[in-house]
């Protein structure tokens, strides 16, 4: 890695250090910072009386349970898709790149509309035939994380597709020579070189499908103790003057997001010298 | 035996990297792959190895077809230009690579491993990763785990070309003694002919996907059979209308019967050669002649810029006609 150069501090560099650290404070910083505030308004009364709210504690559940299935499946299929568009050359390629990242220019509700058309139980193309087979996927939670799943989907990929580039291919060529397999290669070579941005886009992943409402609003049918995830229910107690609910419930998911990120900024070991 | 290619051909595109190439490799030998950037000569390699499919063609490993073998199963040894290391793994563990793979029992392989490690001399270094190696090293490492599964062929896709010249150096003549121990069939390709020369029982000269000879060091260097070949294994000047070495000409200052009659416009001298440039005076050849004689020798003859001199092949140069 090239060493750093350090020019000499002058009167910009302080006025572009404030610029930033303002601008953030006041977009990012304060804003969560009264979430916080409001939340511990009262000591922990807020947080125990959504603790003790079933459907606070249903929407939460929920919520977790469909982030850590979005991530899975984003984790593999994003793992899948960046090893084709890195590796293979095939008609298509940068249509199918530009097309990844289409879940983050469209906007979510959009996509929850899109989906809802396709799987909805009673008019969807898909729904009625998959409703018959016995799989509900529009209103139920199979649909919301179809939607997160969507909305996250290249997360992953955008994190592993440059390191896969960079890493390039002749350690796996390497290893197919010394005997490796598809498998072998993948797990003892690739894995390793790619670990770190996996990890990165997983929790990038996570933070988002926690956060997820467009999409999962339209999807889910936005069902109290059945299809609500806890970003749906800050909405719903904010609306019923349940303020205390909402900064809690809202708290919390901007915990478990902070704590992710703060875990992989830990774990991430310095960029190792590279030496080529 | 040894290895058989027969019409291959490869096209990237409209680019036609290879074309109906036939050619046998014989076992035991140091064969090098020699010709321009560009040439196809890397493309070559990677076919054998199974890492680039060619277009049509087939190639024989040793009496075995491998033309539809994928790479991992034709146990060749591979080695490339920028080491290939695996990052995250120690010396030790790169070298065992191919033979974890194999799931040969812990104690033969950690016994193949440090008998490698000693034949690449790296013993004190085998739990560094190689980030920590220099680069000359890390070639040595590729090598040694290349050599750790016991390939049919050993392939080396310019081994020494990211190295430094000392270095490049070394190591060749590391290789040629390495391959007097070993004998396994090596092929390696380069573009520098020096090495080619120095280092290879036997050459094969690509150009432009086609192979322009093939032959001993010695062969090619006093029988080219072409022009390009002739040029590519060494420096060439025009004499008259022949192509010689500039060291195959015969300089005086005084009159001698000569192909040209000119004046030294032009003296560089590099370490024990001179580097002279005559502008001869016959109009039908103007260009200059290059011409290299050892610092000795321009003593012993008198020479000096400015001199007139008389020009023509030493005996038993060889010469090829020019354009």
């Amino acid at each position: 890695m090239a060493s750093h150069v350090t020019p000499p501090k002058t009167a910009g560099t302080y006025a572009r250090r404030g610029l930033v650290v303002v601008y953030l404070f006041l977009l990012v910083a304060w804003p969560v910072g009264l979430v916080v505030q409001k939340t511990f308004d009262g000591g922990l009364e807020n947080l125990q009386a959504a603790f003790s709210d079933p459907d606070v504690v249903f929407a939460l559940q929920l919520t977790v349970y469909v982030a850590v299935w979005a991530v899975v499946i984003n984790t593999v299929f994003g793992v899948g898709i960046s090893l084709l568009l890195v590796r293979q050359e095939f008609p298509g390629k940068n249509l199918l790149s530009a097309f990844i990242d289409l879940p983050l220019s469209v906007s979510p509700v959009v996509v929850g509309l899109a989906l809802l058309l396709a799987y909805g139980g009673s008019n969807g193309v898909f729904g009625p035939a998959l409703e018959d087979a016995g799989l509900q996927i529009a209103y139920a939670t199979p649909g919301i994380i179809l939607a997160t799943a969507f909305v996250s989907l290249p997360l992953v990929i955008r994190e592993i597709v440059p390191v896969l580039q960079e890493v390039g291919a002749e350690q796996e060529q390497a290893a197919r020579s010394l005997g490796a397999g598809s498998w072998q290669t993948f797990r003892r070579i690739t894995l390793p070189s790619i670990k770190w941005a996996l990890l990165y886009g997983v929790v990038l992943s996570l933070a988002r499908a926690l956060g997820e409402f467009g999409a999962v609003k339209i999807i889910s049918g936005n069902v109290v103790g059945q299809t609500q995830t806890a970003t749906l229910i800050v909405e719903q107690k904010y609306q019923d003057f349940e303020q205390g609910a909402a900064y809690a419930t809202s708290f919390l998911l901007a915990l478990i997001a902070v704590a992710a990120l703060v875990v992989v900024t830990f774990l991430r070991p310095e960029e190792s010298p590279d030496g080529d | 035996m040894g290895i058989e290619i027969a019409g291959i051909t490869k096209k990237f595109g409209d680019f036609v990297a290879l074309e109906d190439i036939d050619l046998s490799i014989p076992s035991g030998q140091l064969t090098a792959l020699l010709g321009p950037s560009g040439g196809g000569k890397s493309t070559l390699l990677r076919i054998i190895a199974g890492l680039e499919s060619s277009d049509s063609g087939s190639v024989v490993i040793e009496g075995n077809d491998a033309t539809r073998l994928p790479a991992q199963k034709r146990n060749v040894g591979f080695v490339f230009q920028h080491y290939a290391a695996f990052k995250h793994l120690s010396v030790r563990r790169n070298i065992a690579f191919g033979l974890e793979i194999r799931k040969r029992p812990k104690n033969e392989i950690k016994a193949k491993v440090d008998e490698l490690l000693e034949l690449v001399h790296l013993t004190q270094w085998a739990d560094r990763l190689p980030s920590q190696l220099s680069g000359g090293q890390r070639q040595r490492m590729a090598l040694a785990r290349a050599l750790a599964i016991e390939p049919t062929v050993l392939l080396l896709d310019e081994p020494f070309g990211a190295l430094d010249a000392k270095v490049r150096k070394e190591l060749r003549d590391w290789l040629r003694r390495l391959h007097d121990e070993v004998h396994v069939t090596t092929v390696f390709v380069t573009h520098d002919q020096e090495e080619a020369l120095e280092v290879a029982d036997s050459l094969v000269v690509i150009n432009e996907g086609r192979i322009e000879q093939v032959g001993t060091p010695d062969d090619l260097y006093d029988k080219p059979a072409s022009d390009f070949v002739l040029s590519f294994l060494g420096p060439v000047t025009t004499l008259g209308d022949k192509l010689i070495r500039p060291h195959d000409i015969d300089i005086s200052r005084y009159e001698q019967a000569a192909t040209a009659v000119g004046t030294i416009t032009r003296w560089t001298r590099v370490g024990f050669e001179i580097r002279l440039e005559v502008t001869p005076e016959d109009v039908l050849h103007p260009e200059p002649v290059q011409v290299v004689v050892t610092r000795a020798e321009a003593t012993a003859l008198d020479l000096h810029e400015g001199d007139r001199v008389w020009l023509r092949p030493q005996v038993g140069a060889d010469q090829v006609a020019g354009h």
